[in-house]
């Protein structure tokens, strides 16, 4: 009996001040099963060291996506097992922790793919990991889906790499779109990270994809670091821009300091954001003020129908909150990952062989109906999907307001 | 014009946390000769204990009024944050100060117990950030294109009430005379009959009740509590109080300003990528023309 056991391994930090809204990694790798049952009682071993970095230390995220992966592998081994090539078989599932640095992503790539010979990974989520274990999984030949990661490097040039998210040159033009048509803007400002890949990345798309709108102009373009908690001097000059809406593709922590401080500086305008904002501290921390505001993210979970809904209540009710959009997309990088190992349609003990088959069989995904929506593949693999936007209720939930799609 | 004024104000605000972090670091030089790196992390003590005495204020127990609330946590959080930083000097730097260690090895143990209090909290409390309470209802007030709001004008008073307070403990008191005395010649002094442990431990008390509630202040303006919340901050003080003249009370206070001016000016005028470039370029050169800061007196005559 061959087991194909899976690794997750979550990558969580030990620094909280160099977390960002993409909390939580998970690789997840599949390690091609042995003939005599070797590698279950080894994974199991794993599972248990593993389990290590425990809640407290990194609230929320870690749970939720733990969560929807152990939601996943129930369903498969319940139904005895993933069915490749007329056989079945049993899956597990392996957290690990890359500490959320770039250098440990790439690490625990490395060691994944030489020590623990897996022939496949999910994870990192965000891209400050992403990019450069992206790097290492394609370096190695290993087939790799980050779940979260929406920075274009992630898998430019990359045909080990995949991802389940749309794209930041996808996300900007959408929220300048919105906001043109919601607020009637004609000018933005717009304030972001200059020390996070993701924040600077997302507002030059913005820039130039407001600019190109030819309403007006980006009157103010001002950047903060990622520890700073006193905005009041970047605010202060937005504000005598007077601009029609500021965009903020900050981290949610950032997020929850900069909005009250432009509140205290007189602004009365909207703000937009971007689905870094999309977790529930951000309404926990920032609290009314950043009540109405719209953000743009991967999908919402008011208002979803069909299979989307049918997971969501599943979810709801076996974890009594609903999956955040790194746990949906979580969800759906394994469901990709499962498409590909069945179009894979064949087990083979050489890690380097069923590697080979899995990214082929990845590659062979033309279109994918996942929680946040149905996807195709470009030959890059990115998939081509919807955004939402999404807007901060007064009740504090993130209620849909808009979909667009490319 | 407005701009220019809005961006002084700014400043004001953002100098006033500089500045009464920064006189904690330089009463403990002053008196002892040691930059007391734990000091940012008192601070950030200082702004959990308010959160939680805040919070308990407040809640279902007690169920007190936010504005009554303010007015018991800011003595309470003084209070107990101050016996932080005794607890921390009876068991860290005490003990070294007995066996008559190089002031070198109650440096590096202060940068110890500032690690030691981030990763308590860190392990205690975990990593998930707390929203502080708002205690006072925030007014803004508009003069002209300039925003001004009560809780901004606090700061700033309570920065210049804490250093006005503290000029005159250290100029005008006895235990002030005795703090002078003892950064004099700490060996001579007991020979006067004066309990320097004592000193020591009230300049600890002071320290670290404005530390305290510098962090409470700073709690309820930036309202995002995390365990490494003090260390940029710390630092930055640090840098502060050297600039002004370490050990010299008015130097602090003036240098806490000044790197609050300097930061939010470079933030103006430049990408705020350079703030920290510029900022302490130009705090290098001032002491490099000036190597005991602004107020500072070369060698033994500080305090």
């Amino acid at each position: 009996m061959c087991h194909i056991a899976w690794h997750i391994a979550s990558i969580v930090h030990n620094n909280p001040t160099e977390e960002t809204n993409e909390d939580i990694e998970i690789s997840g790798c599949i390690v091609p099963g042995r003939p005599d049952g070797d590698s279950s009682t080894r994974c199991r071993h794993h599972q248990e060291r593993l389990q290590y970095p425990d809640d407290r230390r990194h609230p929320g995220s870690w749970g939720r996506l733990q969560n929807a992966a152990e939601m996943y592998l129930a369903d498969i081994n319940g139904a005895g097992g993933l069915e490749v090539g007329g056989k079945k078989y049993m899956l597990e599932f392996i957290y690990m922790d890359n500490e959320s640095k770039a250098d440990s992503a790439v690490n625990a790539a490395l060691k994944l793919i030489e020590q623990e010979e897996v022939v496949a990974i999910i994870g990192p989520n965000s891209s400050k990991q992403a990019v450069p274990g992206g790097g290492t999984a394609n370096e190695n030949r290993t087939p790799m889906i980050s779940p979260w990661s929406t920075n274009p490097n992630t898998t430019l040039d990359r045909p080990w790499v995949f991802r389940a998210a749309f794209l930041d040159p996808f996300q900007g033009p959408v929220v300048a779109d919105f906001a043109a048509k919601k607020f009637g803007a004609k000018t933005a400002a717009v304030l972001f990270d200059v020390a996070n890949d993701y924040s600077v990345g997302l507002a030059e798309v913005f820039k130039s994809a407001w600019e190109a709108k030819g309403l007006g102009p980006v009157v103010a373009y001002e950047s903060n670091g990622t520890k700073d908690q006193d905005f009041s001097a970047q605010l202060t000059t937005i504000i005598a821009a007077k601009p029609d809406f500021i965009f903020v593709p900050e981290n949610y922590n950032q997020v929850a300091l900069i909005i009250p401080q432009a509140r205290d500086l007189g602004y009365k305008g909207p703000f937009m954001g971007s689905d870094a904002w999309g977790t529930p501290d951000l309404v926990k921390l920032c609290g009314e003020q950043c009540y109405g505001q719209y953000f743009s993210t991967h999908y919402a979970a008011a208002g979803a129908t069909g299979a989307t809904k049918v997971v969501i209540d599943r979810y709801k009710a076996k974890y009594g909150a609903e999956p955040a959009d790194y746990a949906a997309l979580t969800w759906d990088s394994i469901g990709l990952m499962v498409e590909g190992i069945k179009n894979a349609g064949m087990v083979d003990s050489n890690p380097r062989k069923m590697r080979t088959a899995i990214r082929d069989g990845l590659a062979a995904i033309k279109s994918f109906d996942g929680v946040p929506g149905s996807s195709k593949f470009n030959e890059q693999g990115d998939p081509i999907k919807c955004a939402v936007i999404v807007k901060v209720s007064d009740e504090g939930t993130f209620v849909f307001e808009e979909s667009v799609c490319p | 014009m407005d701009f220019i004024i809005q961006n002084i104000l700014n400043a004001l605000q953002w100098g006033s946390f500089y500045a009464l972090i920064a006189l904690g670091y330089t009463l403990v030089y002053g008196v002892l000769r040691l930059i007391n790196f734990a000091h940012g992390d008192i601070f950030m003590v200082g702004a959990y204990i308010s959160f939680f005495v805040a919070s308990f204020l407040i809640g279902p127990i007690v169920g007190f009024s936010p504005m009554m609330a303010f007015v018991i946590t800011v003595p309470l959080t003084m209070v107990l944050t101050s016996l932080v930083g005794v607890t921390l000097e009876r068991i860290a730097y005490r003990p070294l100060r007995r066996k008559g260690a190089h002031r070198l090895y109650v440096v590096i143990t202060a940068l110890m117990a500032g690690l030691v209090l981030e990763y308590s909290n860190l392990a205690l409390l975990g990593a998930s950030r707390l929203k502080f309470p708002e205690l006072i209802e925030k007014q803004i007030w508009h003069f002209g294109g300039v925003t001004m709001t009560n809780l901004k004008v606090m700061v700033i008073v309570t920065a210049i009430l804490v250093f006005l307070f503290l000029q005159w403990v250290v100029t005008r008191t006895r235990v002030g005379m005795a703090m002078r005395a003892i950064s004099y010649d700490k060996f001579a002094i007991p020979l006067m009959g004066i309990p320097i442990d004592s000193i020591i431990v009230v300049t600890f008390v002071l320290g670290s009740g404005f530390a305290g509630l510098a962090g409470l202040l700073f709690a309820m303006s930036y309202p995002v509590l995390e365990p490494f919340m003090g260390m940029l901050i710390g630092w930055k003080a640090v840098i502060a109080a050297v600039v002004g003249g370490i050990g010299d009370i008015k130097g602090a206070f003036v240098g806490g300003f000044l790197l609050g001016f300097i930061e939010v000016g470079v933030v103006t005028v430049f990408p705020s990528t350079y703030r920290d470039l510029f900022a302490f370029t130009i705090l290098l050169l001032i002491l490099w023309m000036k190597p005991s800061g602004l107020f500072g007196i070369p060698q033994s005559t500080k305090i």
